[in-house]
C-alpha cells in the first residue's frame, strides 16, 4: 500500500507538469485552432535559456524571470506573427506541419549549437525527504505538484474571473461575435500564446532538475502533453490538468505493476480508448461536425 | 505526353540504368537507399496526398515489412516469399488501422496513427524473443534471382530500381483509373463524394491498406539492403520524416515522393558529417516552405499558372469594364 | 455492387412518398408530421419561411438525419433508415446549397466521378480506363449545360455561375429517379436564374441522357419556383400548410397571409 501511495504521489507530481504543458497546448488550440507539435520543444528551449542566463552569473530567480520575458517574445509573439498568422487561412494542417518543422529545427539547433549531452539544472527545492505514515515523499514532488497546481488554478481563475480572461474565452468560442462586441481579437489570441510561453517556462523550471537539460527532452514531454490534453478534453482547460494527472499516475503505476518497458505505452492506450469511445475527452464538449 | 516530358524521362532512365556502374560502392548504396524510400513515400503519398488521410504511423509498416522479410529469411525461407508476405501482412494491418480513421477525424486521427506507430515500435524494442529487441537482427542476406546472386551493391541496386519502377507504374495505373478519381473526391469533399455513391468507407480503408503495403515492400527491400535492422529507424520520428517528405515534395503530385525522399533521405545521409545542422536547416526549410509553398515543391508550376490566370482574368475584367459592354 | 433500384414500378406509384415525418431537436419540433407524394417526372417545389422545417425535411430525405417518426418510400421501398450512400445507389441525386464541386479535377472528371460508382464493382474499376465508359454521357450533359468550352478546365478555376452548373450536372450523371435541389439559385447572379430554370425544365422534359427524373426543389426565389414547378408544397412551422399547383398556391388565402404577403 505504501508503495502504491508513493507511486501515486510521484505520479501526481510528474502529471502536474504534463498538465502544465497540456494546458498551454489546449489554450492555443482553443484560442486560434493551432495544434503546436513543438510544444515539448517550447519547454526545452526555456530550460536552455535559463542555463544560458545562469552561466552569465544570474541567480535562478532572475534567469527564470528573464526567460519568461524572452519566451513570451519568441515563443509567444514571434511564433504567432511569424508562423501562425500567415498560415491561419490555409487551415490546420499547414500549421501542424510548420510546427513539426519547428520542433525539428529547435532540437537540432540546441544539439548542434550547444551540446548533444545532458546538462544538470538546479532544483527549486532542497533534497528534503518527508516520511508521512511510512510513505517516502520528496519535497520536490510535493513542491512541484503544489506549484504546478497553483499555476493551473491561477490561469483558470484568470480565464474565468477577469475581464481579459473572459474576453479570451469569448474569442475562443466565437471569434466573429467577439470582434463584433469590440473585443480586440488579435490581442486576445496573442495573450493565449503569451500564457502558453509562461506555462512552458514554468514547466521547464519544474521538470528539468529531474530529467536534465537535453536537446531531446521535449520529445517525450510533448507527446505526453498532446495525449493528456486529448484525454482530458481538447477544448477544455480543466481537462488538460486532469489528463496530465491521469497520465502521470497511470504511467508510474503501470511501470511498477506491469512492465517498465511499456511505460510510454500507457498514455497511448488511455488515449486510444478515449478517442474511440469519448473523442471529446473526459471533460470535453462534443464539437459539431459542420456539413 | 509532351516531347519535353518524354525526353526528360528518357534521360532520367538512361542515367539511372547506365551511371551506377561508374559510381563508387557508397554512391550505389545511396541510390538504392533513395529508391527504397521512394517506394515507401509513394505509398504514403497515396494515403495522405491523394486520399487526404492523416497518417503519422507509416514507419511502423516500413518496419513490419523489414522484420517480416528478415525473420522469414532467417528461418530459411526465400526472400521472394518474404516480400509478398510483408506486403500482405501490411495490407491487412493497414485495413485494421483504417477503421479508427472512419470514426475519428483529422488531428485525432493523426495522433491515433502516431500512437499505433509507438505501439509497434515498443513491441519491436521489447519483445526480444521475436525481434531481437534493441539488438535487432543482423546478417540478413541478399537474395538470389534465378540463380544469379544479388549480393553486390550494384546487382541489388538494379533489383531495387526495377521494384521502384514496377511499384510506380502500378500506382500510376491505379491513380489514372476510376479509383484515382474516387480517392481525390474522398480527399477534397467526402460529403459530396458520399452523396454521389462513392463508398468513402471502403476507399478510406483501402488508401491505408495500399499505402501500408507499399511501405511493407519498401521495408523488405530495406532489410536486405542494410542487412542489419533494429527498431530505431521505425519509430515515430521516422514516420514524421516520411510525412514531411510527402509534404515537401508535394502531396498529391505523382513525383512528389522522388523529390521528398531525396531531400529527406539522400541529403542527410550524404551530409551525415553535419547531420545536426542539416536537420536544423531541414526543419527551418519546412517552416518556410509552409509559409510560401504549402502545397510542396512540385506545386511551383501550378502556382505560376494560377498567377497567370489571375492576371489574365483581372485584365479581362478591366478590359470589359472599359469596353462598357451591356 | 449491384444497384437495387431498377425493380418494377407499378403504374401510378409515386417516386417519393413521405408519410407522417417528424423530427424534433430537444423541445423544438422542426418537422411535425409532414406527408406528400412526388409523381414520376414531376417537379415538386418546397417553399416556406426560414425555420419552417424545409432543411430538416430535406436532410431526412437525404439520409443525413434520421427522423423520429414517419416513413420515406422511394419507388415503394422503405428507405427511412438509409444513409446518403445507399440512397444515391437507389437513385437519389442531390445538389448542395453551397458549391461542392471537386475543384482540383477537370469538369469532365467531376461528371465522370459522379456516376462511376454506379456500375460494376469496385474491383472491376481498379486499373480500368479512367472514364468508366461514361465519356459519352458526360459529353451529352456538358453540351446540354453549354459548358463545352470549359470542360477540360479544373472545376475550381471556373466562375461561380459555371461551377453551379457543374454542381447541378453532377447530380444528374448517375441518372437518378429523384433529384433533390437545395436552393439552386443561392448566390447566383439574377441574370443567370432564368437560364437555370430553362435548363432544369429541359432536363426534366427532354434529358439528353435519356432519363426522366423527378425533382424536389427548395428555393426562396418565388418567381423561379412558380415558373418551374408542377406542384408546390408550402411549409410553415414544421407542418404542411398547402400543396397545389402554382396557380392554386398563389391564390390560397392562408398562404398569402402567412408567407407570400400581398
Amino acid at each position: 500500500m505504501t508503495d502504491f501511495l508513493q507511486l501515486l504521489f510521484s505520479g501526481l507530481s510528474t502529471g502536474a507538469i504534463y498538465g502544465l504543458a497540456a494546458l498551454g497546448f489546449t489554450l492555443l488550440w482553443q484560442a486560434s485552432g493551432t495544434i503546436n507539435f513543438a510544444q515539448g520543444e517550447f519547454v526545452m528551449l526555456p530550460a536552455f535559456m535559463m542555463l544560458a542566463f545562469m552561466s552569465f552569473g544570474a541567480p535562478l530567480a532572475l534567469s527564470f524571470a528573464l526567460s519568461v520575458g524572452l519566451s513570451v517574445l519568441v515563443l509567444g509573439w514571434l511564433f504567432k506573427r511569424g508562423i501562425v498568422d500567415p498560415l491561419f487561412k490555409y487551415g490546420m494542417m499547414p500549421i501542424v506541419v510548420a510546427t513539426i518543422g519547428l520542433s525539428i529545427s529547435m532540437r537540432s539547433l540546441i544539439r548542434a549549437g550547444y551540446s548533444a549531452e545532458a546538462s544538470p539544472f538546479p532544483s527549486l527545492f532542497s533534497d528534503q525527504i518527508y516520511n508521512i505514515a511510512g510513505v517516502t515523499v520528496t519535497l520536490a514532488d510535493v513542491g512541484t505538484f503544489a506549484l504546478a497546481l497553483a499555476l493551473v488554478f491561477t490561469t483558470q481563475a484568470f480565464m474565468t474571473k477577469t475581464v481579459t480572461g473572459r474576453a479570451m474565452q469569448a474569442v475562443a468560442q466565437n471569434t466573429e461575435s467577439a470582434s463584433v462586441l469590440g473585443i480586440n481579437v488579435p490581442r486576445m489570441i496573442f495573450y493565449a500564446f503569451a500564457i502558453n510561453a509562461v506555462l512552458a517556462v514554468a514547466a521547464a523550471l519544474l521538470v528539468t532538475p529531474t530529467y536534465l537539460a537535453k536537446f531531446d527532452m521535449g520529445e517525450s514531454l510533448g507527446n505526453k502533453a498532446f495525449f493528456a490534453a486529448i484525454i482530458g478534453g481538447f477544448n477544455n482547460s480543466r481537462g488538460a490538468l486532469l489528463g496530465g494527472l491521469i497520465v502521470g499516475v497511470c504511467e508510474n503505476l503501470a511501470a511498477a505493476y506491469i512492465s517498465p518497458a511499456y511505460k510510454d505505452a500507457v498514455a497511448l492506450v488511455i488515449f486510444m480508448v478515449v478517442i474511440l469511445f469519448k473523442p471529446q475527452g473526459l471533460l470535453g464538449k462534443k464539437e459539431e461536425r459542420k456539413v | 505526353m509532351k516531347k519535353f516530358q518524354i525526353l526528360a524521362w528518357g534521360i532520367a532512365a538512361a542515367i539511372l540504368m547506365i551511371a551506377p556502374p561508374f559510381l563508387k560502392n557508397y554512391g550505389i548504396y545511396l541510390l538504392s537507399y533513395w529508391m527504397v524510400f521512394i517506394i515507401a513515400t509513394m505509398g504514403l503519398n497515396l494515403t495522405v496526398g491523394y486520399a487526404g488521410q492523416k497518417s503519422l504511423g507509416h514507419a511502423a509498416f516500413f518496419g513490419m515489412g523489414a522484420y517480416v522479410v528478415a525473420l522469414m529469411m532467417k528461418a530459411g525461407l526465400s526472400f521472394w516469399l518474404g516480400l509478398p508476405a510483408a506486403a500482405l501482412i501490411c495490407f491487412v494491418v493497414g485495413i485494421i488501422l483504417g477503421f479508427p480513421a472512419l470514426r475519428v477525424q483529422t488531428i485525432y486521427l493523426a495522433f491515433a496513427t502516431l500512437g499505433f506507430n509507438t505501439a509497434v515500435w515498443l513491441v519491436m524494442r521489447n519483445e526480444e524473443w521475436l525481434t531481437g529487441g534493441t539488438y535487432g537482427i543482423n546478417g540478413i542476406a541478399r537474395p538470389n534471382f534465378f540463380g544469379m546472386s544479388l549480393e553486390g551493391n550494384l546487382a541489388y541496386y538494379y533489383l531495387v530500381l526495377a521494384a521502384t519502377v514496377i511499384m510506380g507504374l502500378l500506382l500510376l495505373g491505379l491513380l489514372r483509373s476510376p479509383w484515382g478519381k474516387a480517392f481525390t473526391a474522398l480527399r477534397d469533399n467526402p460529403i459530396r463524394a458520399e452523396s454521389l455513391g462513392i463508398n468513402t468507407r471502403s476507399y478510406t480503408l483501402l488508401s491505408f491498406a495500399i499505402g501500408a503495403a507499399y511501405a511493407g515492400i519498401a521495408g523488405g527491400l530495406f532489410a536486405s539492403l542494410v542487412q542489419f535492422i533494429e527498431p530505431a529507424p521505425f519509430a515515430v520520428g521516422s514516420s514524421i520524416m516520411m510525412y514531411l517528405m510527402v509534404v515537401v515534395g508535394g502531396p498529391g503530385y505523382f513525383l512528389g515522393p522522388v523529390l521528398g525522399a531525396a531531400v529527406g533521405v539522400i541529403l542527410p545521409e550524404w551530409l551525415r558529417f553535419a547531420q545536426a545542422w542539416y536537420l536544423f536547416v531541414f526543419g527551418s526549410a519546412v517552416v518556410l516552405l509552409m509559409i510560401w509553398l504549402p502545397d510542396g515543391l512540385l506545386s511551383i508550376p501550378d502556382r505560376i499558372r494560377a498567377k497567370r490566370l489571375a492576371r489574365e482574368a483581372s485584365a479581362a475584367r478591366a478590359a470589359s469594364a472599359m469596353g462598357a459592354k451591356v | 455492387m449491384s444497384t437495387t433500384r431498377h425493380h418494377e414500378r407499378t403504374a401510378g406509384q409515386p417516386v417519393l412518398k413521405v408519410t407522417g415525418l417528424k423530427k424534433a431537436y430537444g423541445a423544438i419540433q422542426a418537422v411535425g408530421g409532414v406527408s406528400f407524394q412526388v409523381q414520376p417526372g414531376e417537379i415538386f417545389g418546397v417553399i416556406g419561411p426560414n425555420g419552417s422545417g424545409k432543411t430538416t425535411l430535406f436532410n431526412s430525405m437525404l439520409g443525413q438525419i434520421t427522423p423520429d417518426e414517419g416513413k420515406i418510400e422511394l419507388n415503394g421501398e422503405d428507405v427511412t433508415q438509409l444513409g446518403p450512400l445507399e440512397l444515391n445507389r437507389r437513385g437519389v441525386g442531390r445538389t448542395f446549397q453551397t458549391l461542392q464541386v471537386f475543384g482540383k479535377m477537370s469538369v469532365r472528371d467531376n461528371l465522370i466521378v459522379a456516376a462511376q460508382e454506379h456500375q460494376g464493382s469496385m474491383f472491376s474499376r481498379m486499373f480500368a480506363p479512367g472514364d468508366s465508359g461514361l465519356g459519352k454521357r458526360a459529353d451529352a450533359l456538358i453540351d446540354q449545360f453549354r459548358i463545352r468550352h470549359v470542360a477540360d478546365k479544373k472545376a475550381g478555376e471556373l466562375s461561380y455561375g459555371q461551377q453551379k452548373l457543374v454542381d447541378i450536372a453532377m447530380a444528374f450523371m448517375s441518372q437518378p429517379d429523384l433529384v433533390l435541389l437545395d436552393e439552386p439559385c443561392a448566390g447566383v447572379n439574377p441574370s443567370l436564374v432564368g437560364g437555370i430554370s430553362t435548363l432544369l425544365k429541359q432536363l426534366n422534359q427532354n434529358p439528353q441522357i435519356g432519363k426522366h427524373s423527378s425533382f424536389v426543389v427548395i428555393e426562396h426565389n418565388m418567381d423561379f419556383v412558380m415558373d418551374l414547378c408542377h406542384r408546390i408544397m408550402v411549409m410553415v412551422e414544421g407542418r404542411v400548410m398547402a400543396i397545389g399547383t402554382p396557380a392554386e398556391i398563389r391564390s390560397n388565402k392562408q398562404v398569402l397571409e402567412a408567407y407570400l404577403g400581398s
